[in-house]
């Protein structure tokens, strides 16, 4: 494995009286591609939202780029390089595909609120800047032509590619993906195989992947990991999973009907 | 190049004022005093819109800010201004003007910070309550007059101070808004975890908000105390930050050109209407219940359309 970016160090979240996710360990190198997957209520979200710090984990640390995020926001994090998709698509509604882009820009932003005000040269080279990033960023995926329409009015493929797209304006090192094929068809989801790898290389960032479709899990991860009930079950390549029998078990039942 | 012009207009809506208020003796003081109210209520609007509208935060605070702003100003220019020579008037003016601008936006600083966690309904009921604290306390003050208010403010709000002041408030917020960290306010309104997740710091974006909106709405309570040169506390209740409100929400939540529009016409309607001025509130219900029903976008809103059919 690569250089060491986001690594999970026993990490565990309880609600209550309920574990979550428990005593997980994962590990992502710069540049890989992990999935992770797991059935219904496993706890992969909840992982997701732990190391974007919607949560803050019960036990353990989650270090990345070699810095513990304890305590850290969500924007804290953004700004530090992890960028995410949602399940349920979360655009800005009442904005423009554009300003939805530079609205992620902020990351970047080198003027502030008195520029704003005062209209110098700083602000409008500044702005300029930023507009050119969405517009070369907008180009890349085809959205260009569409850049004033409503975000909400687009089809909903389209809607998910903005949203990766949104993510990428904040330049990270690492980029999740929550569900980005859940609702999509055959055509979509093969679209969308391409669309991550080609993200994965022309941006040179870690993708981490929560999915259910296991085509697209098993034909573009390098590596997968397996969560039932917030346990961590298996790890390793897609062929590897696809053998284990404890991933069978827990996504088919297991076949001698035991004490499961 | 969608930049261009904006601090010309700015300059430009400034020096028509000025021009005009230079013949203000020439008109009609009915006429002139209701352009004012007509300028004054444009700035509490389109303050308001920045924290309702664009930020979504929905607040019924906004005649305590007025009421701090105004209070702290008329204070001032009545030690000030009483003994200082004629030409240094408008210096002190616009001094007490800043001065009760900068009370309000402290007081919403102090009323952002804690209640900002809340959302929607509660922030509301938050707001609300600290409108009416603020009341309360000047109220029973007996350095702002108590129950009996202020009076002898001198009448010093014209048509060029009001319009210029309205003009400023319109640059502030459109600048604002209409800009890359302004967008920030939006993503807020719009979906605030994706906000955070997209590095827009939520809270800091509703703090702003609070004080940039009570700032202004300071500005607004100086204007209508040197307007009508005497403040009573009754002024400043839960009625008023409605009649701002109502302002916002007819013209369209984040439409600044709407909300102009209906602090324009509902300044001048209770004045067309003075015969049936005593069912003004019954009136503005029934206005926003129909609005609700038929054009919840407000009535000139068209940033949404693209997005009406989602």
């Amino acid at each position: 494995m690569s250089v060491e970016l986001l690594k999970l160090d026993q990490v565990t979240i309880r609600f209550g009286g309920l574990t979550a996710v428990s005593a997980l360990d994962l590990c992502i190198g710069e540049q890989e591609l992990v999935g992770l997957i797991g059935p219904n209520g496993a706890g992969k979200t909840t992982a997701f939202n732990m190391i974007t710090g919607v949560y803050q984990p019960t036990e353990g640390r989650i270090t990345f780029a070699g810095n513990c995020t304890k305590g850290l926001r969500p924007y804290h994090l953004a700004r530090a390089g992890i960028a995410r998709t949602f399940q349920n698509i979360r655009l800005f509604a009442s904005m423009s595909v554009f300003d939805n882009v530079r609205t992620a820009m902020q990351v970047h932003r080198q003027h502030g609120i008195l520029d704003a005000l005062l209209r110098g040269n700083n602000f409008r080279k500044g702005e300029k800047e930023v507009e050119l990033r969405v517009m070369q960023l907008l180009e890349i995926f085809g959205l260009e032509n569409v850049r004033e329409e409503n975000a909400k009015s687009l089809p909903y493929g389209d809607q998910r590619r903005l949203e990766i797209v949104r993510a990428l304006a904040t330049n990270p090192k690492l980029l999740l993906l929550d569900e980005p094929a859940a609702g999509m068809n055959p055509t979509e989801k093969v679209e969308l195989m391409k669309l991550i790898r080609f993200v994965k290389e022309k941006f040179a960032l870690a993708v981490l992947l929560v999915e259910h479709d296991m085509k697209v899990v098993m034909g573009i991860c390098e590596r997968i990991a397996v969560l039932d009930y917030g346990l961590k079950i298996a790890e390793g390549t897609p062929e590897e999973i696809r053998a284990n029998p404890k991933v069978i078990a827990a996504y088919l039942g297991q076949e001698t009907g035991g004490d499961l | 190049m969608i930049y261009k012009g904006t601090k010309r207009g700015l300059l430009g809506a400034i020096l028509i004022a000025v021009i005009v208020s230079f013949f203000s003796a020439h008109f009609n003081r009915y006429y002139q005093g209701v352009a004012i109210d007509v300028a004054i209520n444009i700035v509490l609007a389109v303050s308001l819109n920045l924290i309702n509208g664009y930020t979504g935060q929905f607040s019924l605070g906004h005649a305590g800010f007025m009421a701090v702003g105004g209070y702290i100003a008329a204070k001032l220019t009545l030690v000030f201004g009483a003994t200082c020579a004629p030409w240094a008037q408008p210096l002190v003016f616009f001094a007490a003007l800043v001065a009760g601008g900068l009370v309000a936006a402290m007081a919403g600083l102090a009323v952002g910070v804690p209640s900002l966690r809340l959302r929607g309904d509660y922030l509301a009921i938050v707001t609300l309550g600290f409108g009416e604290i603020i009341r309360v306390v000047f109220q029973n003050s007996e350095t702002f007059g108590a129950a009996t208010g202020l009076f002898g403010i001198p009448k010093w709000t014209t048509l060029a101070w009001s319009f210029g002041a309205a003009a400023i408030t319109v640059y502030v917020v459109t600048c604002l808004v209409n800009s890359t960290y302004g967008r920030g306010f939006l993503a807020v309104h719009d979906d605030e975890i994706a906000a955070g997740a997209m590095g827009v710091n939520p809270t800091r974006y509703k703090v702003t908000a609070f004080v940039i909106g009570a700032f202004f709405a300071g500005v607004a309570g100086g204007l209508y105390a040197h307007l009508k040169t005497t403040l009573v506390p009754t002024g400043f209740d839960f009625m008023k930050s409605i009649d701002i409100v109502v302002m916002v929400i007819l013209g369209g939540m984040g439409n600044t050109l709407g909300v102009i529009l209906a602090a324009i016409i509902l300044t001048l309607l209770p004045e067309v209407l003075r015969v049936v001025a005593d069912y003004r509130m019954i009136i503005y219900a029934l206005l926003i219940i129909a609005l609700m029903l038929l054009r919840p976008q407000g009535l000139f809103s068209v940033r949404r359309k693209k997005g009406a059919s989602k």
